[in-house]
């Protein structure tokens, strides 16, 4: 993937401002900043309970954070209007089991205004793109778990959203398919939709156009992946990021 | 039309989930059939044991369906009394009817005694009053008075239950999450949840009802839609609670634990046992349970007849309930959503 260096433009796509985030006594996200531009693939890095769904949730707008600001396309969040404008897949596949497939994508189609034609247009061309075209009519329980995380990568992308923000999107998929999800995601990007997505896997993360560190809720460092690299002395990412703040537990 | 979105999902799931289907609508019916034929039986004919009687006595005492052995001592009938072979002894003790009961079950107790009492004083002149009934009549069964109200409370248990355990599912499923990670309001999902719900709450209240009267026979002195009208609020009573109680458990088996917490209490109150008996202050905790005015509405317009004046109140507070309890839903779910 591209490796273009993005300077900090008047107006990304995401804008995230010294946001804290507090569980009880727990600071789970501290003093975060960071911008994300038009059109790139921006990872979040860092291992299991760092605080990566946590930011995820303030960015979408499902949570709201204790200080800080998000702004995302411009809009202060959280904003109901923006869910009309970003696809959100989360950590967990969250799919009616006992529904088809197709009832699954009809439902939540409709939450997004989409009906008719046009609907079943978009269930179409979504499930071609996760290559599941297919099982359309098939329960999800008969799904496996591969089946069922692209199924709900093509919930997703249903709305045709201009932003993507998904939550560990490889997690539990065997090799061959990661890479045809991230072939997906780099087509998706060259068409112009940006995307923002959270891993643990390093060498997943050297595929991002540029890169977030985190470490127990703090930004450890941010850039191009070969620029992380650089900064730190290191070879790989992996040493990038024990230079950056400790080993990874994932 | 995201409301009619998300009541059309829950009508799939709901079609497809045939257990559930099942326990929805051939539960109540099962249940309402064992009632009538428990609380319907024939009247058992009270053993009882006469110990030297005068022969007119033991005739009469036949005569009003009681079995009658005679015993020529005391010691030998009161031995079938501890045995469980009697219900009563009856003596006389110097001239004097003495009757000794096996007493541990109060209603046969009563019934015994009432029986010997009539046969007692039957040889005795009196004046026969006319009988007639301002509501029921004299066939009226124990079932038929507290049939309604058992109607009634099928409505509120099974849909309270289901209401609780799908809004739950939604949660830990993850499914919420994603459902609010569209531009849904949250006023939204709580409609489509009633809408959805709605419709098979219907179908069971008019199941149900339909079944109660024209199968079992149950005794219906009013109007068959005031009492689908009052099911449905119940219903939907139910529901509200049931959601919004669900977000305080954590998992199915928290659901079933709410039970004896909110559902067992309003049957007491719900006019199965006597309300006037209580103390006055347990009295007034029925007007915090809506089966307590459901309850009230569907005896009134089933066994007196009532109609739209008379159980209006019970209409409001029931609609007030629901949406109370609504409400709160709407914003329970900010705990899941910001907005
Ligand atoms: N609702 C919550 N209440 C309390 N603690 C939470 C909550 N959500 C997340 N946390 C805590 O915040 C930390 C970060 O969690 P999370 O953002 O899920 O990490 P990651 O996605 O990187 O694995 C964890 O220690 C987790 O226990
Ligand atoms: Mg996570």
């Amino acid at each position: 993937m591209s490796s273009s260096i993005h300077s900090a433009s008047p107006n990304p796509v995401i804008d995230v401002r010294s946001v804290t985030r507090r569980f009880g006594s727990k600071t789970v996200l501290d003093d975060i900043s960071l911008q994300v531009e038009r059109g790139e693939v921006f990872g979040l890095l860092g291992p299991s309970g760092s605080g990566k769904t946590t930011l995820i949730k303030l960015i979408t707008g499902i949570d709201k954070a204790d200080g800080g600001s998000v702004h995302m396309l411009g809009e202060q969040m959280p904003k109901l209007a923006m869910l009309q404008r970003f696809g959100y897949m989360a950590q967990s596949d969250a799919l009616y089991n006992e529904l088809t497939a197709k009832q699954n994508l009809t439902f939540f189609g409709s939450l997004f205004g989409l009906k008719g034609s046009q609907l079943s247009k978009r269930i179409e061309t979504a499930m071609s793109i996760v290559n599941l075209q297919d099982d359309l009519n098939k329960t999800v329980a008969a799904y496996s778990g591969g089946m069922k995380r692209r199924l709900s990568l093509a919930l997703s992308l249903l709305h045709e959203p201009e932003l993507l923000i998904l939550d560990e999107p490889t997690v539990g998929i065997d090799p061959v398919l990661r890479q045809s999800i991230w072939q997906e995601l780099s087509d998706m990007r060259r068409r112009g939709t940006t995307i923002v997505l959270t891993t643990h896997v390093m060498d997943e993360a050297d595929k991002c156009d540029r890169l977030g560190l985190i470490r127990d809720g703090k930004l450890t460092a941010i850039g191009t992946p070969e620029a992380i690299k650089a900064s730190s002395g290191s070879a790989t990412l992996e040493e990038a990021f024990i230079v950056y703040g400790g080993g990874v537990r994932a | 039309m995201r409301i009619r979105a998300l009541a059309i999902r829950i009508i799939r799931q709901f079609v497809r989930d045939k257990r559930t289907l099942a326990l929805l609508f051939l539960a109540p019916l099962l249940i309402l059939t064992l009632m009538k034929l428990v609380f319907n039986g024939n009247t058992v004919e009270p053993q009882i044991g006469a110990v030297q009687l005068p022969a007119a006595l033991v005739e009469r005492l036949e005569a009003a369906d009681a079995e009658v052995t005679s015993y020529d001592d005391f010691q030998s009938a009161e031995q079938a009394l501890k045995d469980g072979v009697l219900d009563a002894v009856l003596s006389l003790n110097g001239g004097k009817p003495a009757i000794e009961l096996e007493g541990s079950d109060p209603s046969n107790t009563k019934m015994v005694l009432l029986l010997l009492q009539r046969t007692m004083s039957a040889g005795l002149p009196a004046v026969a009053p006319d009988i007639t009934y301002l509501h029921g009549s004299e066939e009226m069964a124990s079932f038929d008075n507290f049939g309604p109200v058992l109607i009634g409370f099928f409505s509120f248990f099974f849909v309270f239950m289901l209401a609780g355990v799908s809004f739950l599912r939604e949660r830990t499923s993850g499914t919420l999450e994603r459902l609010l990670a569209t531009p849904i309001r949250r006023f939204e999902v709580v409609l489509g949840y009633l809408s959805g719900f709605g419709l098979f709450t219907l179908l069971q209240a008019a199941l149900i009802a339909w079944f109660a009267i024209d199968i079992l026979g149950l005794y219906m002195d009013g109007s068959i839609w005031l009492v689908l009208m009052m099911n449905l609020l119940l219903s939907l009573t139910a529901l509200t609670l049931g959601t919004l109680l669900s977000s305080f458990a954590s998992n199915e088996f928290q659901i079933i634990q709410f039970i004896p917490l909110v559902v067992v209490p309003q049957v007491f109150f719900s006019g199965l046992f006597n309300l006037d008996a209580m103390t006055p202050w347990l009295q007034k905790l029925s007007t915090i349970m809506p089966l307590y005015y459901g309850a009230d509405a569907m005896r009134g317009i089933m066994i007196r007849g009532e109609g739209w004046s008379d159980i209006q109140l019970d209409v409001y507070v029931l609609i007030g309930f629901s949406a109370v309890f609504a409400l709160l839903n709407v914003i329970a779910l900010k705990k899941h959503r910001a907005i």
